[in-house]
């Protein structure tokens, strides 16, 4: 079933877009992130032009994100102070990201620069989550309590000026990691099409010793509010938001997540965590070879005044 | 799925009373009875049907199949970057460029037989006819200082838009219906660019070129996808807001249909 995407100016098959959207959501729903980051390489893969995977891939983790939260909010489980002051700080650095993607898109770089951004960060997320995973699992299996929360343990970033206290999460600390933090994310989702939610998750709980139940909740929040700007300036100014496709990956995603969620909690945390890794490295695999395999064509065209 | 878009013919029957002029006795024209051609949301590239007319052929060569007639469609011309990728530490990078001012997005051709039997290269260089032959402008100063890397640039501008089917060609794809009634019948690609593309029809008779005539189409995106495509262009903004707050309805309505605690 052939529908027309009228800013990537080709047709795809319909069921393939909302399949993809479907099968993202299903293990975004399990693994508790938002899916941009499986999303925009997908679209790649599909032959989406970059700069639209991108655009697009923010506007459907507006959706994920929003059917995410929902729940948090009901349970309780979100910083909102905590998630202000991030995404204060997320806003920021979209705005410059939104400007670098244009700069590189101009001299060619964008897609080199998107590819090389996924397969590093990829590729050291998804190592270390798999490492700190099958420690928790054997640790598990040694009957062991696992803790991630070590209290009365300061690192530099707590000594650090301008303390904030958030409640909800427990936490007094400087406002400047975490403003940094969200700022990096932020800089990162406008450039790669993702909310940011697989380093967000990490950071708060490793940099921040956010408490884990807060986390995921708090990181959705903030994603919402980054995603929706970026999806808004990369459509003023780089016209590549096309609303067509994201809307089938939308309406894919939020029914994948809802089951991708039940088969999830049959999971434990730690076989969750090594799963996710495992996926996350796989992606990761497969843009680095395309990095390095020879192209069909070592040409590409670029029209200017289009697309 | 490849579709007949019926662009349904329109004859200018030119009353030429002063019959059999000894240098250019053929009256030759083409014709659309629409000059919009909507694409829709079930596209994926189609046939544009184009009729003509050539009247006070000589009734001889007429017979002999002597005449060749070569239709073009061109699209919209627009600025193109052609880059290259080098192997650069084992990562492949794009590591030269050339830009051109401006080059005919599409580029579809019908003819009666294959190109070379109708007649020489020169004269396709003279009417700079055929995906080979159309004059590809590069930017000023590189063209002085380095031309060989220009030819090459072109070169590989042409064989990636042929790759693609926008630059295409269709022997056979012009037919005689009658001695004076021609059809010819060219190819739009999927990714066909929108804009005001232009028909032109070359009369050769025992391989001269006699005379040229054209006529314009306007290619467009179909209702939706237009105000769609448009509303991006022209609102950025608005059409940003409108993304987020359809992303925003979509999850909130999901959450609710498929509620779960």
């Amino acid at each position: 079933m052939g529908i027309y995407l009228p800013i990537a100016e080709l047709s795809v098959n319909m069921l393939v877009i909302l399949g993809m959207g479907w099968a993202v959501g299903f293990l975004s729903g399990m693994f508790g992130v938002g899916g941009g980051f499986l999303i925009t390489p997908l679209l790649i893969f599909y032959n989406i032009p970059p700069a639209i995977a991108v655009a697009t891939g923010a506007n459907q983790v507006v959706a994920s994100s929003v059917s995410g939260v929902l729940a948090h909010v009901k349970k309780g489980t979100l910083d909102f102070k905590l998630g202000t002051v991030l995404l204060t700080g997320g806003i920021f650095g979209s705005t410059i990201g939104v400007f670098v993607f244009s700069l590189l898109r101009n001299v060619g770089q964008l897609d080199l620069v998107v590819s090389l951004l996924y397969v590093g960060l990829l590729g050291t997320v998804g190592g270390l989550m798999l490492m700190e995973s099958v420690r928790a699992w054997r640790r598990a299996a040694g009957g062991q309590a696992p803790s991630l929360r070590k209290p009365g343990q300061h690192n530099w970033i707590h000594r650090l000026p301008l303390k904030m206290r958030f409640r909800t999460s427990k936490l007094f600390v400087s406002v400047i990691p975490v403003i940094g933090l969200g700022a990096g994310i932020g800089f990162l989702a406008s450039i790669m099409g993702v909310g940011g939610g697989f380093i967000m998750v990490p950071a708060l709980i490793y940099l921040l010793k956010v408490p884990t139940n807060v986390v995921i909740g708090t990181s959705l929040f903030q994603i919402i509010f980054v995603a929706a700007y970026t999806t808004i300036v990369h459509a003023a100014t780089n016209q590549t938001v096309d609303i067509v496709l994201a809307f089938l990956l939308m309406v894919g995603g939020v029914a994948g997540a809802q089951y991708g969620a039940k088969a999830g909690q049959r999971l434990r945390g730690e076989q969750l965590r090594a799963l996710l890794a495992l996926m996350v490295l796989m992606v990761a695999g497969r843009l680095a070879v395309d990095l390095f395999v020879p192209p069909a064509s070592p040409y590409s065209l670029a029209t200017m005044g289009g697309l | 799925m490849r579709r007949f878009l019926p662009v349904l013919l329109l004859f200018f029957w030119i009353e030429n009373v002063h019959a059999q002029d000894a240098n250019a006795p053929e009256s030759f024209q083409i014709g659309l009875s629409t000059n919009r051609v909507a694409i829709s949301s079930d596209f994926s590239g189609a046939d544009l049907t184009i009729f003509g007319a050539l009247d006070n052929a000589d009734q001889v060569l007429a017979r002999q199949g002597r005449y060749d007639i070569v239709v073009v469609l061109e699209g919209p011309a627009r600025p193109v970057t052609v880059r290259k990728k080098t192997r650069v530490l084992g990562v492949w990078i794009n590591t030269q460029s050339q830009s051109f001012t401006s080059v005919p997005m599409s580029y579809a051709v019908a003819t009666t037989r294959p190109m070379q039997d109708i007649t020489q290269p020169v004269m396709y260089q003279r009417l700079a006819l055929g995906s080979e032959n159309i004059f590809m402008r590069a930017v000023e100063e590189e063209q002085q200082r380095n031309p060989e890397k220009v030819a090459e640039f072109t070169a590989a501008l042409r064989q990636q838009k042929r790759a693609t089917g926008l630059y295409n060609e269709r022997i056979g794809g012009v037919q005689f219906l009658s001695p004076s009634l021609f059809r010819a019948t060219l190819s739009l690609a999927p990714n066909v660019p929108v804009g005001t593309h232009r028909a032109r029809a070359f009369l050769f008779r025992n391989g001269v070129f006699v005379k040229e005539t054209s006529a314009q189409l306007t290619i467009v995106k179909a209702g939706l996808e237009q105000r769609i495509y448009r509303t991006a262009q022209d609102n950025g903004l608005l059409f940003g807001l409108a993304a987020v707050l359809l992303a925003i309805i979509t999850g909130w309505l999901g959450r609710m249909i498929f509620k779960r605690d």
